[in-house]
This record gives structure tokens, sequence and C-alpha cells, in this order.
């Protein structure tokens, strides 16, 4: 029954899409595939706000796709692009827009945008955002569900080790000083509390890269085929990491969970933790004691990744289905749309004007540490991203976790990393 | 003129199966190896033929190799283990004790359970501080660990759950052999004054074994294919320590695109499985009659 | 039946502390399941017997996610693999038990190959052949591959060698075609096998993760499994209370429906010799 209904509503799709290139004023069709990386409401705003936007357009219409994890979405919008039939746009991580151009399965906006207004809108996102967007001169994708990590702290055990409750750590030296204060150990010599967490497990890369852009270095070029995992910079900033439990006992050993990260904060098992902006209606809803936000502490200099989302569009589609989601990707992105959107996610709303509205303002002015996301940005860099994106940062991150395990030391290990590397992006020279 | 009809008969009923058989097992299986003989396409390039190209990166890649000795301890880790305890559990459940249907209920509720979501929970024991391993150890005084952070602990729990959901499952396939066996052996133990451990030995474990040749073999395959829990809690991490060969061939095809290489892991996946069969037919052969 | 003697029933009690013991074990991550789905977030970690009770994550994870959706094609997805495995199996069964034909025993190695070539294991080539076929992401390319199960047919096989050839051939007599003799004869004698294979085969697919993750792409085709593992991967923490309450919810009827029919479960394994 239901396939056959599936089986149907394909054909009406193509039957209505082929009337679509005919030119008449039928409905334009369009099929929007989403990832959902936080808790909350991030779901449902999404299909409240395409809602809104197909009663606003009746000349199209919507089809909103709950499709999982970022992974999920690549591995989902990629089968469906190779079985003949993509999705029209889709938010996939911003890193994997090199794999999506390998595969020659999206179109660069650039193509699609002609009129001076939406060339101007093009550039009134962040530039921080639109690192990952932009390769060879084109822009692929629209930031909108982006994020960058930030460091939580927990005031309460601050002023139980003595330490000024309103002040973080600003950079790497504090970091240990404060997190020797804040590592507390039972009697029988047990860590009880532990000083920082920054969480290593799955795709410990993405934190990494904030020790690495402080010690000022950048992993990968902008054309995606040369990474840098052996410089000096980077084999320093491992070692900083892997010493923060091996050397100065301030971190719990071994790689540590990012899932119940934030868990581990709210009971009190550590005092700082690195994690996404993405938590902060998770952390305000759930810390049990007074919090504060602040940007990573520095090194050389400030710095974070970003993170998160962009909008893609797909080319195995109509003229009028990319022009549709190109309207629909204007609209979403637009400074109202993009307001609702950080409320309800605490992602960080991609462009400047979107934080002069007037619901914005009264948010921050509720919660002021959501501001520390955008303030974070104009030392944030472009989230590692290469051809073959899956398998340079598996390598990257197998690195990483083989330092952090102590199996092999920092520097044998990103020499390593950076070998295996250049062997699969030879080829995109 | 009749036994003719007997064998058109036959391939009618059974061309439906061995279609299907055909379609989703011997072809892919088949279309498996020529691949691996491909590169893979991308984008605008097709497929070419690349002879033992695939071979060869096979034998240059580290992970592969790694990933073969973890499956391999992971065979050894959870095969063995599984069959004793289900033994175990189906000699319990099958004696007198109290509470019984509860009891067989505790062994067999893995089992229903979906591992994928499962694996939450256990994420949950494992994890060091709050976790509660952790908070079991605390309470006498031992130090916090991190089973699934480290490289030498972390395939020993994913071994663990991996037991845990099986166990249950097999309980029943010994439950019934069993219940099977007739109670006038035992009498007659009982009147000889044997042992329980020699009952066990002599009378009871030989008349399992074509359950346990059953099971080993079911639980073999369980080794290779039960991987849902890696997804949720590993990744197959720290450094690919707790990767296992199929979750390998997940990532190589489905997360870097690489079908041709992906295909030539599960040549080496294929081989490996029939190897093992062909082992333990021949090796349980001269002790049972499988019929 | 057994001797009472001291040394006996002391050996009894161990045992059954031991079988306990065990049991509690196995008990404890759905116990901790069940802790969690019923008490506030706060407590996920903190076993305190004055915990509030609470249906509130019932409620978030039914929110959350399209579970009855989720539900429904699970259900759809394990009942179509189901029949279909009955009516194949049995007919192919009936062949290798009855009848003698060319390339018999080839065939029937064939079949006994899939035990071993599982279509688990198949995952690239198979989800090019759907491709092809054009039935990536529908409900159907879930079940296909496991339609024709090469375990069912040597079970069936099996059982249906165990018949007397006299009631077949009793029925023939009076006139009844082969399909006749089958469905009057040979299925209701094998009825706990059929029991048997079906529960193995309902709990196999019910909890089958990585194909359908595969193969679907929509809530339409999502079953359970996969739609669990989309809402429990969220990068801002995993919420046990949820995650545990919705996978009570979902697996739930599978978990009572075995909890009721587990002594019939156990016995028709027996009687299928299953063994």
């Amino acid at each position: 029954m239901n396939r056959f209904l599936k089986k149907f509503s394909c054909a009406a799709l193509a039957a209505a899409s082929s009337l679509a290139i005919a030119g008449s004023a039928l409905a334009v069709d369009l099929q929007f595939y989403f990832p959902v990386a936080v808790g909350g409401k991030a779901a449902q705003t999404i299909e409240a706000l395409t809602a809104d936007y197909v009663k606003a357009n009746p000349g199209v219409k919507i089809d909103a796709v709950y499709s999982g994890s970022y992974q999920d979405t690549v591995t989902k919008a990629l089968t469906a692009a190779k079985g003949g039939k993509p999705p029209q746009l889709s938010v996939i991580l911003s890193v994997d827009m090199f794999t999506l151009i390998d595969e020659d399965v999206i179109v660069p906006f650039d193509d699609l945008v002609t009129s001076d207004e939406d060339k101007a809108w093009m550039k009134s996102f962040y530039p921080a955002f639109m690192e990952n967007s932009q390769t060879g001169g084109k822009t692929y994708g629209i930031p909108f569900q982006r994020s960058t990590p930030v460091l939580y702290w927990n005031k309460d055990a601050f002023k139980k080790a003595g330490l000024d409750p309103n002040t973080p750590p600003a950079n790497w030296e504090e970091m240990v000083e404060m997190g020797k204060k804040l590592t507390v150990k039972d009697s029988s010599g047990n860590v009880t509390q532990w000083g920082v967490r920054i969480p290593s497990s799955g795709f410990p890369y993405w934190l990494f890269q904030g020790l690495t852009t402080q010690n000022d270095v950048v992993l990968a070029n902008s054309d995606g085929n040369q990474t840098n995992f052996d410089d000096p910079k980077v084999v320093e900033a491992l070692t900083y990491m892997v010493d923060l439990s091996k050397k100065h006992g301030v971190m719990a050993p071994g790689i540590i969970e990012w899932g119940s990260t934030p868990k581990a904060f709210f009971e009190g098992q550590t005092a700082m933790m690195w994690t996404t902006t993405g938590n902060l209606t998770n952390v305000r809803n759930n810390a049990p004691f007074e919090f504060g936000v602040a940007m990573l502490p520095a090194n050389k200099r400030r710095g974070a990744p970003t993170g998160g989302g962009n909008f893609y569009i797909f080319k195995d589609s109509t003229d009028e289905q990319k022009k549709a989601s190109v309207d629909f990707v204007k609209w979403i992105t637009a400074p109202a749309q993009a307001a609702r959107w950080t409320i309800a996610t605490g992602y960080v709303a991609p462009r400047p004007d979107a934080w002069d509205t007037p619901a914005m303002q009264e948010y921050v002015k509720d919660f002021p540490p959501a501001l520390v996301a955008r303030d974070q940005l104009e030392h944030a860099v472009a989230e590692l991203s290469t051809f073959q994106n899956q398998r340079v940062t598996r390598i990257f991150n197998d690195a990483l976790e083989a330092a952090i395990t102590g199996k092999k030391e920092p520097e044998a290990a990103l020499k390593e990393a950076q070998k295996k590397a250049d062997a699969v992006l030879k080829s995109y020279r | 003129m009749k036994s003719q009809m007997n064998w058109v008969h036959a391939w009618l009923l059974l061309t439906p199966a061995l279609l299907l058989l055909f379609a989703f097992t011997h072809y892919p299986a088949v279309v498996t190896f020529v691949d691996s003989f491909f590169s893979t396409p991308r984008g605008q390039r097709p497929a070419k033929f690349v002879g033992l190209d695939n071979y060869e990166q096979l034998l240059n890649d580290d992970v592969f190799w790694q990933v073969l000795w973890n499956n391999f301890l992971y065979a050894i880790g959870t095969v063995p283990p599984s069959i004793a305890l289900a033994i175990v559990m189906a000699l319990w459940v099958n004696s007198k004790i109290v509470g019984r249907p509860l009891v067989r209920m505790a062994y067999f509720a893995p089992t229903v359970l979906p591992l994928i979501a499962v694996a939450n929970i256990w994420l949950f024991f494992y994890t060091p501080g709050f976790g509660l391993i952790d908070q079991i150890r605390g309470l006498f005084g031992l130090p916090h660990q991190n089973l699934i952070g480290e490289t030498d602990t972390v395939l020993w729990a994913m071994m663990a759950v991996a037991v845990w959901k099986e166990a249950g499952f097999f309980m029943i396939f010994y439950l019934a052999a069993l219940q099977a066996i007739p109670p006038d052996l035992r009498e007659a133990a009982d009147i000889e004054g044997t042992d329980a451990w020699t009952y066990f030995r002599r009378i009871t474990f030989p008349l399992l074994m074509p359950t346990t040749l059953f099971v080993m073999v079911n639980a073999t395959i369980n080794a290779f294919r039960l991987i849902d829990h890696i997804f949720v809690m590993t990744n197959g991490g720290p450094d690919n320590a707790s990767s296992l060969l199929l979750f390998y061939i997940y990532e190589t095809a489905f997360k870097y695109w690489d079908t041709a290489y992906g295909a030539t892991l599960t040549v080496v996946l294929l081989v490996l499985l029939s190897v093992l069969a062909i082992g333990q037919f021949f090796f349980f052969d001269r002790k049972v009659h499988y019929r | 039946m057994r001797a009472s003697a001291a040394g006996l029933s002391f050996d009894r009690v161990l045992n059954g502390a031991a079988a306990w013991i065990l049991a509690i074990l196995w008990m404890l991550p759905l116990l901790y399941a069940i802790w969690t789905a019923f008490h506030p977030a706060a407590y996920e970690a903190r076993f305190d017997l004055f915990a509030p009770v609470t249906l509130e994550n019932f409620g978030k994870a039914w929110n959350a996610a399209p579970f009855a959706r989720y539900f429904l094609n699970t259900f759809m997805q394990v009942t179509s693999i189901l029949v279909a495995q009955f009516i194949l199996c049995t007919l192919a069964a009936f062949a290798f038990a009855r009848y003698e034909f060319p390339a018999k025993n080839l065939l029937f190695a064939l079949v006994l190959l899939q035990l071993l070539v599982m279509p688990d294991i198949l995952i690239v080539e198979n989800y090019k052949t759907m491709r092809a076929l054009g039935l990536v992401d529908t409900i159907l390319a879930i079940g296909l591959p496991y339609m024709a199960s090469g375990f069912g047919i040597f079970l069936l096989r099996q059982t249906f060698m165990t018949i007397p050839r006299e009631l077949d051939e009793a029925a023939r007599i009076e006139g009844a075609g082969p399909l006749t003799v089958l469905w009057k004869v040979y299925v209701p004698l094998a009825k706990p096998v059929y029991l048997a294979y079906g529960l193995v085969s309902v709990s196999h697919h019910w909890n089958n993760f990585l194909w359908p993750l595969i193969i679907t792409n929509s809530v339409e085709t999502r079953p359970v499994t996969v739609g669990l593992s989309v809402f429990a991967a969220i990068d801002s923490g995993i919420e046990w209370s949820v995650i545990n309450a919705a996978t009570l919810m979902t697996s739930g009827p599978l978990l009572i429906a075995f909890l009721l029919f587990q002594r019939q479960f156990v016995q028709s394994f027996m009687r299928a010799g299953i063994k």
C-alpha cells in the first residue's frame, strides 16, 4: 500500500516537474533534506519555517525531509543523486563541499544568481563562514546551520577553587594553571572533578583545529588538495593537548566522549568544557549551577574553526526548481528567519544584520552568552576540508587518537598522517 | 514421463526462491569479485580495469590489517564465551531454580532489544566518572577507567556487548536440545552415582554437539556481521582499535565512496567466511552426524 | 526425581544464586532504560530511590521524531519479509524434500551457501542492484534480499523429510495435487517450525540496522532502528532519558510479545528440532 503510494507520488512528482518544464504556471516541487545535529527544536523550527514559506509562496511545494545526522544526510543525498533522484536542495556539512564537487552533484550559486541584488546578498554573510563555501572563485554553499566551539565554565567550581568566577582562562597557560586548581581529588586519589574537557571521540579534528588555529597554523589549503598535518606548529598544538592529561593532569586520559560531555559538565565531572555553541540552549536548560561562556583561550592568536552545515543546490533538477531553491535559501537566511533559527537552536546567525533584528536584540539582552560565538567569528577560520574529505579527516583523526591514547608520539603520528593524506590527495593537484 | 513431470514441478516450486537467492546472494557475490579488479567510478570518470591494483592497495593498507586482526580477536572473544554462557544459561533455566520464567526472560531480553538503541545504554555504563561501572568501582575506592577511550580496552568492551546480545538467543537452541534429551539417561546416571560434572561432560555435552555446531557457525558469522554498536559507541575508534571488517567496508563504500575498494574488502570477508565454515564443518564432521 | 541429599540442595542454592546474579547482570541495560525513561534527565546518572517519576520523556520522544510512522514501516517490513519467506521457503523446501530432479544437490548447496554469504555482507553490490531496479528508498528494498532465506529452506526441508511418505501418498490417492498435499499435509505438521522460524525472523528483522540504514532515505520508509539512530545522533550530547523512552516505546511490543509467548517459543523450538 505504502509502496504504491510512494510510487504514485513519485510519478506525480515527475509529471509535475515535466509540466513545469513545459512552462506552465503549475507548482514547483522541491525536495529538501535537512540534518539535525542538536537537540531541542531544530527539526520543528525548520519545518515551521518551510511551512511559512510555502504559505507565502503558493507556487512552490517543499517536501522537507529530516535526514538524520550530518553524516546520514550527505550519504543520503549522494546515494539519491547517484540513483538519479537527488533532492533539489539540502543542508550538508560545509566541509563536504569538495566531495559534492568531486561527485559532480551540485551547482555553484554564481550560475544561478544574476541580478545585482542577488550578488550583494551573497556578500552579506560573515567571511569566516564563507571560507568553507568557496573554492576556485565560485560559491557552492550558503551558510545556514553554522556553529563554532566555545568554552563553557562552571562558576561554582571556580568559586570553590578560589578563582574569580567571572574570569575564564584567556590563554593556554592560564587554562593549565586554572585547570590545576580546578582538578579535585578524593581521599583515595581519584579525580572527582577535572579541570577541563576537550572531547576527542568521533571527530577530534574539529576541536583540535581550535588549538592549531590558536597556534597560528592552517591545516589545509583552500583548493582542498594539500594538507599541513606535520607542520611543527601542529605538532606543538597536539603536544599541548596530550600534555593536558599526560603532563599537567588537568584533563581525563584517553579518548573523551563527545556525546557524554554536556552530562559530565552538568554532573560536575569537569569544571570547563569545549563544545559547540549548538549546546547553548541545552546547557542553559540543564546546568544546575551558574555557568559562563567564553571564547576559546588564545596562544599565538585567538582562534576557532567554524562548523556546521551550508545549503547546496543539486545539479540534477530543472531550471525552475533551481530558481525556486535559490529563492527559498534567500528567504530562510534573511535576517528575520535567521534570527528565529538562532533563538530556537543556538546556532550562530550567519550574517551581521540578523543580529540587529529586534527579536535577536531582545534574545541577546536576556542571554548575553549567545554573543560570544558571534564575537569569536572575527578570529574564526574555515573548518578542515579537502577533496576526499571523509577519508582525509579520518586519517587525521586516527593520528590524533593515536597520540591522545599514547600509542604514538604526536610528531610521528602526524608525519604518518601527512604521508597518507598526500597519497590520497596527489591526484587532485 | 512421470519423472519428467516431476522435475518440472520441482523446478516450478524452486524458481521464485532461487531467483531471489541468485539476485541478492550469488550474483552480487560474483559481481563483488569482478568489481574488485576495476577502479571506482567518480563523477565524470568511469570505472576502468586496474588488474590487481586494489589488492595491492589492500596489502599496503595498515588499517585493513589492523581491522582484520581486530576481527579475529573479536571472533575469539565473542564466539566461545557466548556459547559457554548459552550452555550455562540453558542448564540453569532447564533446572528447577526459583523464578525460572523471570530468569529465562532476563537472559532472552537482549535478543529483542535493538542493539542500535541499547548501545547508548552501554555507552553510559562505560562512561568514565559518572558511568555505571565507574560508580560501582567508586564504591570500592577503585580509580576511574576509560574503557572505550583507550585502545587496549575498547575492543573488549565491544565484545562484552556482543556476548550480552547473543548468549540469550543461543540459549534457546540449547534449551530446546536439553529438553529433548531423554530423562531416563539422567536417572540411570543417578543410579550409578555419576556426579553432575561427569554427567555433563560424558552425556549432555556430546548430545548437544549438533546444536553447538549450529550455534558456532551462527556465532562466527555474527562476529563478522554484528557491528551496530560500533556505529553508536566508537565509530571504530580510537585509532581504529574497535573497527571491524564490515564496519570498514561500510566506511569505505558509503563514506569514502570508494566502492571498488569496498568490493575488494568484501571479497576478503567472503573468502574468510568460507574458509571458516569449511574448517568448522570438517572439524565437527567426525564428531557429529548432522542430517 | 533427584536425590535430595544435603550436598545436592546446597548445590542447587548455589546454582540458583549464580543464575540470578547473571540474570540481574543481563537485565541491567533494560532496568537502566526503564529507570531513565521514567525519571527526569537530572537522574540519568543518579540512582535515588526518591527521584520523581515522570512520563515526560515519552512525550518528548514521541514529539521529537515520527515514531508512529517508523513503527508502521518496521511492521510492514517485518510482515512482508515473513510472509514472503514462508511462501518461498515452503515451496523450495518441498521440492528439495520430496522431488528428484537434475542438479538437485548443486542447487541445494547453492541454497546452503546463503547461510554463509548473508545479504548483510553484500551491501555494496545489493545497493547497486536496488538502484538499477529503481527500488532505493522503498520498504520492498529493505526486505527483498532476505525473502529467500537459505536457513528457512534448510529448516523446512529437514522437517518435511521427517514426515512419513505414507501420509503424502494417502492424500494423493484421494486425488490431491502436489500443492494441495503440501498445504493439507506438510504445512500443518510443520507448524512448530513455522512458529520458531517466524519468531527468529521477526526479531532479527525488527532489529536489523545496517542494510535499512543504507537503503532508506526518508521518513516514509525508515524502520524503527534507523529512526532511533537518527534520533540519537545529535551533536549536543546524548539525552539518555529521551532515547531510552524511545527505545522502550519501540521495542516494548516485541518485548511483551516474547514475554507472553516465551514458553510456546521454547517448546516450538524443541518440536521444530532446531538443535
